[in-house]
């Protein structure tokens, strides 16, 4: 192995190689040799930084310099001063405003930005995606062959069990307890599924995952493979997520070169191997029974539950459908065992959480905190504060179908338990943060909008509900609505919960429900005074 | 029989057997749990969520697995914290279900509400008024008024023909999906399917023609909501103006159970009109099921081409004459003469056939059965018995399918063959071209036309794959036909195949057997009564001194058998229309439709069943078996002719295997699941509970000595190398005279054609379109080519009753039609 004493990264993920990132390492290598460094510095492309307001991206270690946005013409400027000459190229730095990623984590180093506890992206934007050599040297499938030579599938789900892992797609289903479930049934076929359909708006923890550490997901699986006895995966990947299937189908051909994947692992008998499928652009089709639907070639509908996918799943067989971030988790917890997981997070729910920082604050971008952190430090600490120093009003959690929190929530710790004690759902970890300009009324509005174009239309009380919520939701905005809408509003969304066949129908209303509950004044006030209080809505003016 | 499971629904405790779901376990114990997706013939999906209700389980103490107890020392039951839909939860040990509850109520109420928001509510024109679910639904759970006022209602297409036999109401259809899973499920021929998403879901149609399937028409059945209606009943009559009335199909071997309603309307001079055909249920024969030749294929009873007068033959030509009149004229033309044949077809009733048979054998005739397949006397000996019933074959049993395409030619037989196969009994199908239901099949014997018989005999030596598996199986069903065989061969097949049962040991259980595949409704009643079909008609014909034809058209379908007709000494027909036989007649009858008379036939599974009266007779016209009586009369020969069930107790005292039955007998029925009909529809469709009759299967004859040898038939040779195999071939919708008057199925017919196999044709030098004249001897046909993948090398196909005057497979020479140039 050379000894190179500066190592420089390009940003590779879908929006820096659309801006010409390619040309960028291009022009780097060139540049490098024109200098004659090549024997002292290493260029690699990795995933993603982790921020985007300045791609393509270059990070020069170790002196951890973020350029961007770095354009080809800059390159030799930029290898003269920092490679040849040795100083930082101050006029192309890149400002700090996003966070997340290896910027995030080197920022944290360096003290400017406050700390995350990285478990799942601990890789991500540190190695090269394409290179399976890189995933080895961090640590990667280190996991998997201890668990193919070490532990029986039995001591893996009672790691796993015992680490209180719990799914990260949203509904937090202790993951241990799901793998108990399809180990025992007794079947020659069983199969593992990635949901990695990352459908949710607002939502993209699972991309960053796929984009910079796709390996992570595949040991993880055949992990998961192990302990239940299953032989085949799929990850099912949203159709828009191009560089994520190209990477993972990348690293897929690798592990099977290496023999991660494939007959006789590990000289052992396991044998495991995963296969890719892209969605089509249906937001249903991340509900795990219309995703098993989807992939064996039917219409992605939901089927009705129970049987649930453990007993009868993908082809009538037992399967485990994991979302990304959850299997993500697994081999650092069997690397590093169930109680130093449980050293993370709170009590019931241990580890990490992925968020997905969006909306009307200074900071956006993704960030892996403890489980249990409040939502007021995630806006003052990591998010540096409400955007113009405007007020927080409300934030919604976990895409379209999360909740509504207001602000005398903040303070609530953000763990499954914690937020379904105060009648809030955590879901999948997007944190869309609205100001006190934001109308809550238009923001329903627009989120059933959503619900009635995504409703797949099989049962009807999400069909018409969805439908006829954005009617009335529509009726209100425009000053039309009566004040018996609301009963009929509640009426909606209690019986699309209490009716509906999935998660979709089920929570689809709950928008609703939550601003009926705190904002009931200011959607009142639309109907009432036919006044917009912040304005948004276009209400005609009544005589 | 499985395990029993005991649960409490309404507190009503009731055993039903393990793994049957909640809404049927209510069902059996006559609590209605409403539904409009869940059809008790499919597998539940839960999309409707009408049929959500509260269900609770006994709590089980972890550590003694025995239920916890109450105070009062009942087990505790915990219910869920949401209602669950009880067509998709089986039920299990101890569960107790409320649907009574004020929660179940309300979510009914929510969930109608719902489907009401989007639905026009036009039940005053709507077809299914009155005997719709949504609207009894609507009636019995729903609120009484709906709050959802805004952009009024969704407004869609209201006449979606998805091809021309259905039509689709957009606005109507409520998207529960039962005619989509029909389709796919049931029938197979996913033709229709769900399109869009959220509130643009829809049904379309990909198939050309549209909605392609022979069992379309059950889809309006099984319709909750009037959104599926049939081109030939739509804005037709009310529901609740019709009468129905009990009948059996006419069309095919399978004897499917109909109800016929009836409407007195002004419209037809104030004469009582056929409305619509709908199935009747009879689980041991269609379940609820019908095919569209059967649904459709009713008119030609009411067509006006049929006879109204008797006619006599006077001065060389056929004059009206009284029926006073032409009894006598025919019985004079009887008297004279000796060397009497009956020729009759299968469309007569048993009665009809016994009858001829008595005059005929009084007068030292011969019976002779319009038919040019054999095998009806081993169906007689091997044939199913008892209670046995196509639902009972699964795993462990066999099918075997021989010289046949039952999709073609007994649709629901098909469909009952297919469900066996997916309930995993071997289905083996052998055939010279492939069918529809070698989908389903564990092994396929292909065969040249010519070696049928070869393969067939193979399998008697059982060393192949598909002899073993017959060999094996516990119980084995054999459908044969006639496809590619000549009368001789197809007794040779017969004798073969019952053979095979008898080497296997499965020629004594109930549940095994023969079943002959025949063109028409009642071919085995003729067997039953001792008709048998004539391997050379035409010397037979031309040498008779009389020939009294009965439901048979030897003349149109022949031009040797005219021929022949025309050197016969007399001839007497029975017929509903002037047919090319009957304008050769010296007598002509004018008879009965099986829609205007009491009658019995027998299927191919033997089943005896009746049909009802439903309209009154076109005047001037009589039942066969009175004509027939009535004849005999003059000839001083005592028969019973004047009520049908008269006739047939006379039959059941001739005939051993017929001992003991009685019209009241066949009326006799049982209950059966599932449960349809009665007050509600929601269930099962609009199909007609069985009231009248669900047949009764003939005792099995004994089979007697040892088996013959079969005759050595050798299948002709080639006459040369370049002679093509012209083979008829049954398609369900045909040109016949019973399905043309049916206007509505014109563009699906079979036209007369030619299908040939692409290396034929390219040896011929022909493309599809084109002609080619075929011939044998003096006999010459020139027909349109398709060429078809499926067709085998060396043979061309004739879709039967297309007017090709071809009634059994022929070697021809075949060459390009050069095309006169038109003057």
């Amino acid at each position: 192995m050379k000894m190179i004493r500066s190592m420089v990264l390009v940003s590779g993920d879908s929006l820096s190689l659309e801006r010409g990132a390619e040309q960028v390492l291009q022009a780097l290598q060139n540049e490098i040799q024109a200098f004659g460094l090549s024997d002292e510095v290493s260029v690699m492309m990795i995933g993603d930084v982790g921020r985007h307001d300045a791609l393509p991206m270059v990070i020069v270690y170790p002196e951890a310099a973020v350029y961007g946005p770095v354009r080809p013409e800059d390159v030799h400027y930029l290898v003269e001063e920092h490679l040849y000459k040795g100083r930082i190229a101050n006029d192309l730095l890149a400002p700090v405003r996003e966070l997340s990623g290896r910027i995030a984590w080197v920022a944290a180093r360096k003290g400017t930005l406050p700390a995350e506890q990285r478990i799942v992206l601990r890789r991500v934007g540190l190695i090269n995606p394409d290179d399976i050599e890189e995933y080895i040297l961090h640590d990667g499938y280190t996991a998997l062959g201890k668990v193919l030579t070490e532990m029986t599938p039995n001591e893996v789900i009672e790691e796993i069990k015992k680490s209180g892992l719990r799914g990260r797609g949203g509904a937090g289903f202790p993951t241990g307890a799901k793998w108990s479930f399809v180990a025992r049934e007794k079947s020659a076929k069983k199969y593992i599924i990635c949901n990695a359909d990352e459908s949710e708006p607002g939502t993209f923890k699972d991309r960053i995952i796929l984009e910079g550490d796709p390996h992570s997901i595949i040991e993880a699986m055949a992990i998961a493979g192990y302990a239940v006895g299953a032989d085949e995966g799929y990850i099912y990947v949203r159709g828009e997520y191009l560089l994520a299937q190209e990477r993972l189908r990348r690293a897929i051909e690798q592990a099977r070169e290496m023999g991660f994947l494939g007959k006789n692992i590990f000289g052992t008998d396991f044998s495991f191997d995963i296969h890719i499928h892209t969605g089509a652009g249906a937001y249903i089709c991340g509900e795990e029974t219309a995703l098993i639907e989807s992939i064996e070639g039917k219409r992605g509908q939901p089927r009705s539950r129970p049987p649930f996918p453990t007993t009868y799943g993908l082809w009538g067989k037992p399967t485990v459908v994991n979302n990304v971030e959850t299997l993500a988790n697994v081999p650092p917890i069997v690397l590093n065992g169930a109680d130093w997981y449980r050293r993370f997070g709170t009590p019931s729910s241990p580890g990490t959480k992925v968020y997905t920082i969006l909306g009307n604050v200074n900071v956006t971008g993704v960030i892996e905190v403890p489980m249990g952190i409040t939502l007021r430090e995630v806006i003052n600490i990591y998010a540096k504060g409400m955007k113009g120093g405007a007020a927080f009003k409300l934030a919604q959690t976990g895409g379209s179908s999360g909740s509504l929190i207001p602000a005398s929530l903040q303070d609530t710790p953000m763990d499954f338990d914690s937020y379904a004690k105060a009648g809030v759902a955590l879901g999948s970890g997007a944190l869309l943060i609205c100001d006190e300009n934001t109308c809550v009324v238009d923001l329903v509005k627009v989120l059933m909008n959503f619900f009635r174009k995504e409703s797949c239309g099989k049962c009807n009380p999400c069909r018409i509900g969805t439908q006829r919520a954005y009617e009335i939701m529509c009726a209100i905005a425009e000053g039309r609505g009566k004040m018996e809408d609301l009963d009929q509003l509640l009426w909606l969304s209690e019986n699309m919960y209490l009716l509906s066949n999935c998660g979709l129908g089920q929570t689809a209303g709950t928008p609703i429900k939550d601003m009926l509950k705190h904002f009931r004044a200011e959607v009142e006030a639309h109907i009432a005074l036919h006044v917009c209080p912040t304005g948004v809505c276009k209400i005609k003016a009544f005589a | 029989m499985g395990k029993m499971v005991t649960l409490t629904i309404d507190g009503q405790v009731i055993s039903v057997p393990q793994g049957m779901l909640i809404v049927d376990a209510a069902k059996k114990a006559g609590i209605d749990i409403p539904v409009f997706c869940y059809h008790p013939k499919m597998e539940p999906v839960g999309m409707c969520r009408m049929c959500l209700v509260e269900v609770g389980r006994p709590v089980i103490d972890r550590t003694t697995g025995q239920p916890i107890l109450e105070a009062d020392g009942t087990p505790k039951i915990q219910f869920g914290p949401k209602l669950e839909t009880a067509c998709t939860t089986p039920v299990s040990e101890g569960m107790v279900v409320r649907t009574q509850t004020q929660v179940v109520a309300e979510a009914r109420r929510g969930i109608i509400e719902f489907l009401l928001t989007s639905h026009p509510l036009d039940c005053p024109i709507c077809d299914k008024g009155g005997e719709c679910p949504l609207q009894n639904l609507t009636m019995a759970y729903g609120p009484g008024e709906s709050r959802f006022q805004y952009e009024d209602k969704m407004h869609l297409a209201k006449h979606v023909p998805l091809g021309e036999l259905i039509y689709l109401d957009r606005e109507r259809c409520i998207l529960c999906g039962r005619c989509v899973r029909f389709q796919s499920n049931v029938a197979d021929d996913p033709v229709i399917a769900f399109s869009q998403r959220g509130r643009a879901l829809q049904i379309v149609t990909f198939s050309e023609p549209g909605f392609d399937s022979y069992f379309s028409g059950n889809t309006t059945d099984i319709c909750p909501v009037g959104a599926l209606t049939t081109a030939d009943f739509r804005f037709g009559a009310r529901p609740w103006e019709m009468i129905p009335t009990a009948s059996i199909c006419p069309h095919c071997p399978v004897g499917c159970n109909l109800t016929l309603n009836v409407r007195r309307e002004a419209a037809a001079g104030g004469r009582e009109v056929i409305k619509r055909v709908m199935p009747r249920q009879n689980e041991w024969v269609n379940e609820i099921w019908i095919c569209d030749k059967g649904r459709f294929g009713y008119h030609y009873t009411e067509s006006p081409e049929r006879l109204r007068q008797p006619l006599v033959r006077k001065n060389g030509r056929l004059e009206p004459a009284t029926w006073e009149e032409a009894l006598a004229f025919a019985a004079e033309g009887l008297r004279e003469r000796s060397g009497v044949v009956a020729l009759a077809g299968g469309r007569l009733s048993n009665e009809d056939f016994f009858n001829l048979y008595q005059v005929v054998t009084a007068r030292q005739g011969r019976a002779v059965l319009y038919s040019t397949m054999a095998g009806g006397d081993y169906v007689q000996r091997y044939g199913l018995s008892g209670d046995a019933n196509l639902a009972g074959l699964g795993k462990g049993d066999a099918v075997l399918v021989v010289a046949t395409d039952l999709h073609e030619e007994a649709p629901l037989w098909w469909l009952r063959v297919k469900q066996a196969a997916e309930r995993g009994a071997t289905l083996i199908v052998a055939n010279a071209r492939p069918t529809k239901l070698e989908r389903y099949a564990a092994h396929v014997i292909r065969y040249a036309y010519s070696e049928v018989l070869e393969k067939v005999q193979s399998l008697l030596a059982g060393e192949s794959p598909e002899a073993q598996a017959l060999a094996k199986a516990t119980n084995l069903v054999i459908f044969f036909g006639q496809e590619g065989l000549s009368l001789e061969a197809s007794e040779a097949l017969a004798t073969m195949l019952a053979r095979l049962l008898v080497q296997n040991g499965q020629a004594e259980r109930p549940l095994s057997g023969l079943v002959a595949v025949w063109p028409h409704a009642n071919t085995q009643g003729g067997w039953e009564i001792g008709f048998r079909p004539d391997p050379d008609l035409a010397h037979t014909l031309a040498t008779a001194g009389a020939v009294w034809v009965a439901a048979a058209d030897p003349a149109g379908d022949d031009p040797i058998l005219a021929q022949a007709l025309e050197k016969a000494g007399f001839v007497i027909v029975q017929d509903l229309f002037l047919t090319e036989t009957a304008r050769r007649a010296d007598v002509v009858f004018p008879v009965q439709a099986f829609t205007e008379r009491e009658g019995t036939w027998t299927s191919g599974e033997r089943r005896v069943q009746r049909f009802y009266p439903a309209v009154p007779e076109l005047e001037n016209t009589r039942p066969d078996f009175m004509i027939v009586a009535q004849v005999a009369d003059h000839l001083g020969i005592p028969l019973v002719g004047r009520s049908a069930s008269r006739v047939f107790d006379e039959l059941a005292r001739a005939l051993p295997a017929f001992a003991g039955l009685s019209y009241t007998r066949l009326a006799e029925v049982v209950e059966q699941w599932p449960l349809v009909g009665r007050g509600d529809l929601y269930y099962g469709g609009t199909v007609y509970e069985n009231t009248q009759g669900l047949g009764v299967r003939l005792a099995r004859m004994s089979a007697g000595a040892e088996l013959s040898e079969w005759p050595a038939v050798e299948i002709a040779p080639a006459p040369a190398d370049d002679a093509l195999y012209l083979v008829p071939v049954v398609r369900l919708y045909d040109q016949g005279q019973t399905l043309v008057p049916s206007h509505l199925l014109q563009q699906r017919m079979a036209r007369a054609a030619l299908y040939l196999a692409p290396a034929t044709a390219a040896q011929l030098g022909v493309q599809t379109g084109e002609r080619v004249e075929v011939s044998a001897g003096e006999w010459a046909e020139t027909l349109t080519v398709y060429v078809d993948a499926n067709v085998p090398v060396k043979a061309g196909l004739v879709p039967r009753s297309t007017g090709v005057p071809l009634r059994q497979p022929l070697w021809v020479r075949a060459q390009r039609a050069v095309l006169e140039p038109q003057p």
